[in-house]
């Protein structure tokens, strides 16, 4: 949730809390034990009600016929059954062939996002190991367009990418890579799956930065040396020290990255207005426009159902998959 | 170990091109924002014709912005705060407590970070309606519905990472406390909290940027009176005008309090984030 801007667990959950504390229930008998349960009373009931109930909420919205009609009062909406799921996934109809589009669309998007972010991110981090002057400088640039606000760093792209008034065109006009008296549209058209991207990458890197640079802070120097005195070149080093040891770093930090950026409503959302161009439609923005254009909300419920369970399993085999490597590391 | 030649080179073009890409478009933001209307009319330019601040004086009237700041400013002070204290009675209950339930509860709080918000911005938003028309408790279009729903975004990340600052406290000074006849809310105010304050003041600007940030759940969760920043600083594109100087300029001023915010205290995410790298 608030897959915008939260920076996700790095520490993978259910981490067990240090040292067991010595038992004490047994010198204040039972007042002791329910006091844990008193103290998460408040955020399980948030968490609850904003999070868990409207989730299942959602489930049964799937099933039913809520359209516009029903909106009022949708006590009244039929129960349709698995017709919005068959709506959803018959990939003849038109509904079924544009939500299979969308959902390409993101997963390239979000692959190349990712990959990108994290490739930048660990250049950053590694180049910044080393202290120099200036270096607590970059750090801190670098760490800027997290921090930014998503919709004022969105709106400024917009601008960059206005077609007669932006930056980008200027520069590639001054550079001589387009022909100025005919610059391409970058929010509308085949480009904009770029400049979707671009942004994209721009807001997310960062935080793979930061989270390198936490992992490389734990890697003691030693090893470093160790592998100098063995001859180990630039590539080396980072194949055979840095790599594996930002490996729990990174299990977490690209799961958090795909499951954001998989879900990446604003950056669309304030870079195109509303209505995302075909090429740049992501599953967040299509679903949305399902749902708010139509007013048919069992359907959007049966898409967004549909794209957790996808997430979930993705998730499950991902953390099978890396679990089970680590194990034979 | 020495750095050879080559390494110097790519560090340098490397983190060169990287420094390029980040200022560009905070450049574009604050010269922008300093430029007059014709200037952001015509063909971009790097500098501004002249140099005037009349963008930061018409932005106000442009669109409702003060409206807008005061609105963003309660709500997502609100959830800041709200959220901070709820997750620091849970993260103590996590971390100084063996209880049955304890994984299962920090299992799901964190696995509702990854959820589709788009999932549960439908079933909320007929909730919170319905909930209107039933009981006449207002949470559709105000700002208390806004604070009640952010706080929950930033939570599960307060919580997690309450969680480790406090297990990096020693539980010798806990028992000390208790020796002296402290219980155990005491000991949280006048041992625990005392001892992570940076953890819970970074933790406290996070969840200030969540909510100031927020996008979706704003544009369809607020009307004209309740609209925050997120969705207000759109209102500079018309139909008929896109008055792109006040828009950059508008940006500066609302990206300020949390940039510096964020970049006075990194030094303590960081922190936060590599303790629980360290496993």
């Amino acid at each position: 949730m608030a897959t915008t801007t939260a920076p996700g667990p790095v520490r993978p959950a259910g981490r067990p809390a240090g040292d067991d504390p010595p038992s004490r229930r047994g010198r204040r008998g039972v007042r002791r034990s329910y006091l844990p349960y008193l103290l998460l009373v408040p955020a399980a009931l948030l968490e609850l009600g904003i999070h868990v109930v409207p989730m299942l909420v959602g489930v049964w919205m799937s099933l039913l016929e809520l359209t516009q009609f029903h909106i009022r009062d949708w006590s009244t909406a039929p129960f349709a059954g698995f017709e919005n799921y068959r709506v959803t996934f018959d990939f003849d109809s038109a509904t079924g062939r544009d939500l299979l589009h969308s959902f390409w669309v993101t997963a390239l998007y979000t692959t190349l996002s990712v990959g990108f972010s994290w490739m930048l991110g660990l250049a950053a981090a590694v180049f910044l190991q080393r202290p120099f002057r200036g270096r607590a400088l970059l750090r801190t640039l670098f760490l800027t367009p997290y921090a930014l606000p998503v919709y004022t760093a969105v709106i400024t792209w917009t601008f960059m990418f206005q077609r007669d008034t932006g930056l980008v065109n200027h520069a590639l006009d001054q550079l001589g890579l387009i022909d100025g008296a005919n610059p391409p549209f970058w929010l509308i058209g085949e480009n904009s799956f770029v400049a979707l991207l671009i942004v994209s990458v721009w807001k997310s890197w960062p935080f793979a930065f930061l989270c390198l640079m936490a992992g490389l802070q734990n890697v003691p120097p030693e090893l470093y040396e160790a592998s100098a005195i063995d001859g180990a070149g630039f590539w080396r080093r980072l194949r055979d020290v840095t790599l594996p040891m930002l490996r729990p770093v990174n299990q977490v930090l690209l799961l958090v990255l795909f499951l954001w950026t998989f879900n990446d409503f604003n950056t669309p959302y304030v870079l195109f207005g509303g209505s995302a161009p075909r090429q740049a439609d992501l599953i967040s923005i299509h679903i949305y426009q399902s749902s708010f254009v139509t007013w048919n909300f069992g359907l959007g419920s049966a898409m967004s159902v549909a794209l957790l369970l996808f997430l979930l399993v993705v998730t499950a085999v991902y953390l099978l998959v890396t679990n089970r490597r680590r194990e034979h590391a | 170990m020495r750095e050879s030649t080559g390494e110097r080179w790519a560090r340098r073009i490397v983190l060169s091109l990287l420094t390029l890409f980040v200022v560009a478009p905070l450049y574009v933001m604050v010269s922008s924002g300093l430029k007059p209307l014709r200037d952001v009319q015509g063909a971009f330019t790097w500098l501004p014709s002249r140099v005037t601040f009349q963008p930061f004086v018409d932005m106000w009237q442009t669109v409702p912005l003060g409206r807008y700041l005061v609105n963003s400013l309660l709500v997502a002070s609100a959830a800041a705060v709200v959220s901070v204290a709820i997750a620091i009675f849970a993260a103590f209950a996590i971390s100084r407590y063996r209880f049955r339930g304890r994984q299962l509860f920090s299992v799901t709080v964190l696995s509702t970070q990854m959820f589709p918000g788009i999932l549960f911005l439908l079933p909320l938003f007929l909730i919170y309606v319905n909930l209107g028309n039933v009981t006449g408790i207002e949470l559709y279009a105000t700002r208390l519905g806004l604070i009640i729903t952010y706080l929950t975004f930033s939570l599960p990340f307060s919580i997690w990472m309450l969680v480790g600052y406090f297990d990096s406290i020693p539980r010798g000074l806990d028992e000390a406390a208790q020796v002296d006849g402290a219980g155990p809310l005491r000991t949280l105010f006048q041992v625990i909290l005392p001892t992570a304050v940076p953890g819970i003041v970074a933790v406290t600007v996070y969840a200030f940027m969540t909510a100031w940030g927020e996008v979706l759940f704003a544009s369809v969760m607020t009307d004209e009176n309740s609209r925050t920043l997120a969705v207000g600083l759109q209102g500079y594109a018309t139909q008929y005008n896109v008055y792109w100087n006040q828009a950059m300029a508008a940006s500066v001023v609302v990206s300020i309090p949390v940039v510096v915010g964020f970049l006075a205290l990194q030094r303590y995410f960081v922190a936060g984030l590599t303790a629980g790298a360290v496993k």
